[in-house]
């Protein structure tokens, strides 16, 4: 029986969320047995519990490209799978290019949508931010893929631990170090992973306004996003940029307040599931994609709005 | 310091995508095509070392006829010398466009080589990658800070709320983040200057590679969609902020189930 093999990233035994969803898509395309991947044995007990007959675990320390790339090559020559996914994570997307040109492999990249079809791995992904879906197959043993975040839903298999399996990596001499990481505001959460996004839009007016925001997305326990136009007065960072030259993100709750909605913003949040915008202009077109519409004032709506999540959330 | 900078032309993120006959392909009729808009950045910082540390600024790019346009703008904006590998990209899977770019890429001196994050429009982050693991080169994607020394780089790379330091040596290959630089606009003298420049043009065979393992290789694609045409739900009227906000809150909780 073929394998299908998954990265997955971990915090002291915790799989990180996109890797849950990976394992899940991974164990429901019937093409094999799922093997995971991990760099620690504490994530055997979760891997497990998502469907992972196995776990590699291999001694390659903090993410760097070229030891984890040596890695996973390493155990896809033991494992021979049939299909390697990785999670759409920032060392997703770094690792599964590196390793598909070392295999001589094809990838599809953020797909929303995975199939086995006929012993070929289908995959829909978007193309210009949304603007267009692209199905493609891969048709290189192996076939990678990396899955968009939130895209597909993470479900418990009901397995036990998976069994680990040791692998010890030669690497050779790394060329690249970690220096450090930094972490710029304690505890904010990226758009690319959240569940809930509040975004601003020039409505706001002056970058102080971005206070509405953020209170908001405190209270609901979401992340901060915001417009293009934001980003290019300098309102804001452009790592909370949603659209075409920002992120695309699909979270079950997409709230845009002053946000009127240029084809690229659009483009790059309309796959979201529930979407709910609050503007003055009634014609604004952020209203052709919102499931919710409200037309009226985000400096009164938005605080009345942070106190009535704060309520609902005490209950 | 010499750079080679890789440069896609893509649709202009205003426009409007239609699907080709066939299913298979985008409509280029009438599309105005750009410089991908991370490219820009890739290019703003090659330039600088340029600037700073003298040497070639290396535009490249895998494309039709109409590619040359990319190159063209490139160079009025600072690059130096440019090269075009004629072909239909769109042909070629992501690993197919980065054998050919490696392979230019070996034909030229240069001790960094720069790509945007990612094209626009097709999306698919894969180039950059695949052209460092092709030449050997150690990789930082999606930098937002660069410092270029003896033989070695510092780079901030872009993660998940947070950003990583990164040090490595030359030659690498660095895919360029919104936030790198803010990149020049092209002066009139700067589009003079680069009409002179001869654009070196190659096809895929004069770099001693193989079409087939190019041209429809490895990933397919079956068909391109447009999505369905969303037509928008309920709206209401706001003027009263708290029942607003209460029937927002009443439809995160009943329908979105997020509270």
């Amino acid at each position: 029986m073929a394998n299908v093999l998954v990265f997955t990233e971990s915090t002291n035994g915790k799989l990180k969320k996109p890797s849950r969803e990976a394992l899940t898509i991974a164990r429901k395309l019937g093409a094999g047995d799922v093997v995971a991947v991990a760099s620690d044995a504490a994530a055997a007990e979760e891997a497990g519990k998502y469907g992972a007959k196995k776990l590699y675990v291999a001694n390659m320390g903090d993410y760097l490209t070229e030891p984890y790339t040596a890695g996973l090559a390493q155990i896809a020559k033991e494992v021979q799978p049939a299909v390697i996914l990785f999670a759409g994570t920032s060392n997703g997307r770094d690792l599964a290019p590196r390793l598909a040109a070392r295999l001589n492999a094809g990838v599809a990249s953020d797909v929303d949508r995975l199939e086995w079809v006929d012993g070929k791995l289908r995959a829909r992904r978007p193309v210009y931010s949304g603007k267009a879906f692209a199905t493609v197959e891969v048709t290189s043993t192996p076939a990678i893929a990396t899955t968009r975040p939130n895209a597909f839903p993470a479900e418990e298999a009901g397995g036990g631990a998976a069994e680990v399996v040791n692998v010890s990596v030669d690497a050779g001499e790394g060329k690249s170090k970690l220096v450090e990481t930094k972490v710029p505001e304690a505890g904010e959460l990226s758009i690319a992973e959240a569940d809930i996004i509040v975004s601003g839009g020039r409505g706001l007016k002056e970058a102080a306004n971005f206070s509405y925001i953020r209170d908001l997305a405190h209270a609901i326990g979401g992340a901060v996003g915001a417009s293009r136009a934001t980003v290019d007065a300098g309102w804001i960072d452009h790592q909370h940029q949603v659209g075409q030259t920002g992120r695309v993100v699909s979270p079950n709750v997409y709230i845009a307040a002053g946000v009127s909605g240029a084809i690229q913003h659009l483009a790059g949040m309309s796959s979201s599931k529930h979407i709910i915008a609050i503007n003055k202009d009634s014609e604004a077109p952020i209203f052709r994609v919102a499931d919710l519409g409200v037309v009226g004032d985000l400096f009164q709506i938005l605080p009345a709005l942070t106190e009535e999540v704060k309520k609902a959330k005490a209950h | 310091m010499n750079s080679v900078v890789c440069i896609s032309h893509v649709p202009d993120t205003e426009s409007r995508i239609k699907i080709a006959a066939g299913g298979q392909k985008i409509d280029e009729t009438g599309l105005k095509f750009i410089v991908s808009p991370y490219d820009e950045y890739a290019l703003e910082a090659a330039v600088r070392l340029k600037e700073a540390k003298d040497g070639d600024v290396t535009v490249l790019t895998f494309g039709p006829d109409r590619a040359q346009q990319a190159l063209r703008e490139s160079l009025s904006r600072g690059a130096t010398k440019a090269m075009h590998v004629k072909g239909e990209s769109g042909d070629a899977d992501s690993l197919g466009i980065a054998k050919v770019l490696a392979a230019a890429i070996r034909s030229v001196p240069h001790d960094l080589v720069f790509f945007g994050k990612q094209g626009v429009g097709t999306d698919n982050a894969l180039v950059g990658p695949m052209v460092a693991e092709l030449l050997g080169y150690p990789q930082v994607n999606v930098v937002t800070h660069l410092e270029v020394g003896d033989g070695r780089l510092t780079a901030h790379r872009e993660i998940e709320s947070a950003e990583e330091v990164i040090e490595t040596t030359l030659p690498a290959v660095i895919t360029a983040q919104k936030g790198l630089n803010e990149p020049r606009y092209a002066k009139l003298q700067g589009i003079v200057a680069a009409k002179k420049i001869p654009i070196d043009t190659k096809s895929v065979a004069d770099l001693g590679l193989d079409e087939s393992d190019i041209y429809k290789q490895r990933v397919t694609i079956v068909s391109i969609d447009l999505p369905a045409e969303k037509t928008g739900g309920r709206k209401i009227d706001g003027a009263d902020a708290n029942a607003a906000a209460q029937e927002i809150v009443r439809y995160i909780r009943d329908e979105a189930k997020a509270l």
